[in-house]
């Protein structure tokens, strides 16, 4: 899978530390399999104890149907290291995060899901703040965002998780490449302190 | 030669390969996975045909669905059996050793690294959990994982990585009886706000830090991702040798002279330059509280909830209004004397013996407060052998409280030991998150002392006034 450009409406979540148990509580983390998480998603902001949508949450809103982005409070996805934050979000059409911000263990695990963690600087993000519903562009190859005013914006992001995203490299078959160097460093290391025998 | 820290030490020393335009391919010596992020993970290796490179070096618990009642009952929870199911066909299938509930060894992936000797200094160590940071008190580079690097260091043993800051954090001076290392890192977090170690390491320094016992350390740096750092480390020094020294997997005769040497080139160059630093005087630190729905919401014991009028930020306000919501808390009141429901007394921030020891200090000889239900649940099943070789048992069951079999338990509330809706606890867990302790619950975080003071009292208490 590849990801390039993405073009959608935003949901606006003005909270700041967002964590991964709010956006999805423990009790769903019993699976062993990636599937049917995006129920979990959100569960306990999204829905009543009786399983009703409340009306209020943003995502549960009319408009909130196909949105693709979601843009968020500071430091988006801190606390516990579950990817099934990133799986349910994806699973549940969400394909960017947009934010000031992020956790660095969520970050890493959105960025190996096809979900894009988007970080613009403050009066970019008070603009999507005040724009819900409005169309953004994220050009992921250009590193730019358009904004619903026009203006363009630049993201950073590393390099290397971009080419695994744009050119849909595996990662995992990028290190097993590496075995001969893994296998001369453990050879190195025979005896060594730091192994455990 | 440039001046390094321990982390810039460490770093270098693991760096498999470094290719232009691609994060370094780290080492990684001890791989540490539990039943909840590991089972994507084994399926991606089935699905590619791979095996786990190094399942010598990788060890395997059971601790977050684990129930915490008696082991000889069935387990009633289904799809949490079958999760541990999996975990067991997982570990006999691609050879990894297991500590399963019916193990002596067994308890929270976290306690038992470093009580089995497996966490030793200088080591690159990860885990499919963000507390993984604990075991940075021994001087090792420990940091969690998401599942989808758990299956690319069972396939290669390495991760592709990029280095990260260093964030010294410097305490000095001596501890107030009544204050703990929980209070410190909790009093960190609320100066620092949970996101502000983003992107570094915390580095644990000053002579406080050095007068700290290992499982001291290890509560402060478990709590290293609360303040928003991967991973938080206290040099190596004298006390971690002897914490280590006759455990099961530490080095023995000549490899352990060989080890020691090793570990004493460690600690921090003269020189060597942090990104940030921090400084707290531990003479004016209190016990602490949280009150609010992050870590970063914590108060000392004798402050007041903040007002969100006195908050510029519109963001921030509206956070704090909705927390106070969430918690039915007034601003500007002191949160010392308010009602609770449940203490929970464990977690991987504080289980450990010490912490049992401590609770127990203040339950001896009182009773829990009619109006509170106690949970006591041991780190490890070493940890519960010691603490009833002890007496603590029997100390926490004639107070009325409830002493377990070891795990997760009400940290995260995945194996049926939670808050009810709108219920109070005191826990010594390490996050206040909305629902973390059962969906509508309410956490206040704290010391073991501040949790088995209040549930003497059944409210809000500041242990010295029982000391």
């Amino acid at each position: 899978m590849k990801l390039e450009k993405i073009e959608s409406k935003i949901a606006v979540l003005p909270i700041d530390n967002i964590d991964t148990d709010q956006i999805i509580p423990a009790r769903y983390l019993k699976s062993i399999s990636k599937d049917g998480l995006g129920e979990g998603l959100f569960r306990d902001w999204r829905l009543n104890a009786d399983g009703t949508p409340k009306p209020d949450f943003v995502l549960n809103k009319p408009e909130a149907k196909g949105v693709q982005i979601l843009v968020t409070g500071d430091n988006f996805g801190c606390g516990s290291s579950r990817e099934h934050a990133p799986w349910a979000l994806v699973q549940s059409g969400i394909r960017a995060v947009i934010s000031t911000s992020f956790a660095d263990i969520f970050k890493g695990n959105a960025l190996k899901n096809q979900l894009l963690p988007v970080v613009v600087p403050a009066d970019a993000h008070a603009e999507l703040l005040k724009s819900p519903w409005a169309t953004v562009k994220i050009d992921l190859v250009a590193q730019k965002v358009t904004l619903p005013s026009g203006r363009v914006v630049e993201f950073p992001i590393d390099a290397f998780a971009k080419t695994c995203l744009v050119e849909g490299v595996d990662e995992l078959g990028y290190m097993l490449q590496q075995e001969p160097a893994i296998a001369a460093f453990e050879a190195k290391r025979v005896g060594s302190v730091n192994t455990l025998r | 030669m440039k001046a390094r820290t321990i982390v810039e030490k460490i770093w270098d020393s693991h760096v498999v390969a470094e290719k232009p335009g691609a994060p370094a391919l780290l080492y990684i010596d001890l791989h540490l996975t539990h039943e909840v992020t590991s089972p994507q993970a084994f399926s991606t290796l089935r699905e590619r045909g791979l095996k786990v490179r190094r399942p010598d070096l990788t060890i395997a618990t059971m601790d977050h669905s684990t129930p915490t009642t008696s082991r000889d009952l069935p387990m009633l929870d289904t799809v949490g059996k079958a999760q541990l199911d999996q975990m067991e066909k997982n570990c006999k299938d691609f050879g990894i050793r297991l500590y399963d509930l019916k193990t002596t060894k067994q308890g929270i992936v976290h306690v038992i690294g470093p009580e089995q000797g497996l966490t030793q200094p200088g080591m690159t160590i990860v885990c499919g959990d963000s507390h993984t940071a604990t075991h940075g008190a021994f001087g090792a580079l420990a940091f969690g994982i998401g599942t989808s690097q758990v299956g690319h260091v069972f396939a290669t043993q390495c991760l592709l990585q990029t280095p990260s800051q260093s964030y010294a954090i410097r305490v000095e001076g001596a501890l107030k009886p009544g204050v703990s290392a929980k209070d410190i890192i909790l009093a960190v977090i609320a100066k620092i706000g949970i996101g502000g170690g983003t992107g570094t390491v915390f580095e644990y320094q000053g002579s406080t830090i050095r007068s700290l016992s290992m499982e001291e350390r290890m509560t402060i740096c478990n709590m290293s991702i609360e303040g928003g750092a991967r991973a938080g480390l206290v040099a190596p020094d004298d006390t971690t040798y002897q914490y280590i020294s006759g455990r099961e997997f530490a080095p023995k005769g000549a490899d352990w002279d060989a080890a020691v040497a090793h570990w004493k080139q460690l600690p921090t160059d003269p020189g060597a330059q942090y990104a940030k630093e921090l400084t707290l005087d531990a003479a004016t630190l209190e016990p602490m509280v949280t009150f609010g729905t992050n870590p970063g919401m914590g108060i000392p014991i004798n402050g007041a909830i903040p007002d969100p009028a006195s908050v510029s930020d519109p963001i921030e306000k509206s956070d704090l209004i909705k927390a106070l919501k969430y918690m039915d808390l007034e601003p500007g009141k002191q949160l010392k004397g308010h009602k609770i429901d449940v203490v929970f007394v464990g977690s991987c921030t504080n289980s450990r013996i010490s912490d049992l020891r401590a609770a127990a200090s203040v339950m001896k000889g009182r009773k829990v407060n009619p109006s509170v239900r106690m949970l006591v649940v041991p780190g490890s099943m070493q940890v519960k052998k010691q603490a009833e070789a002890e007496g603590l048992d029997k100390i926490f069951r004639d107070a009325g409280a409830d002493f377990r079999e070891a795990g997760c338990s009400m940290c995260l509330a995945m194996n049926g030991d939670q808050l009810e809706p709108g219920e109070y606890s005191v826990s010594t867990s390490n996050r206040n998150f909305e629902g973390r302790q059962g969906k509508g619950g309410r956490t206040f975080l704290a010391s073991p002392l501040t949790a088995a003071a209040s549930a003497v009292t059944g409210v809000v208490t500041d242990v010295r006034t029982l000391l």
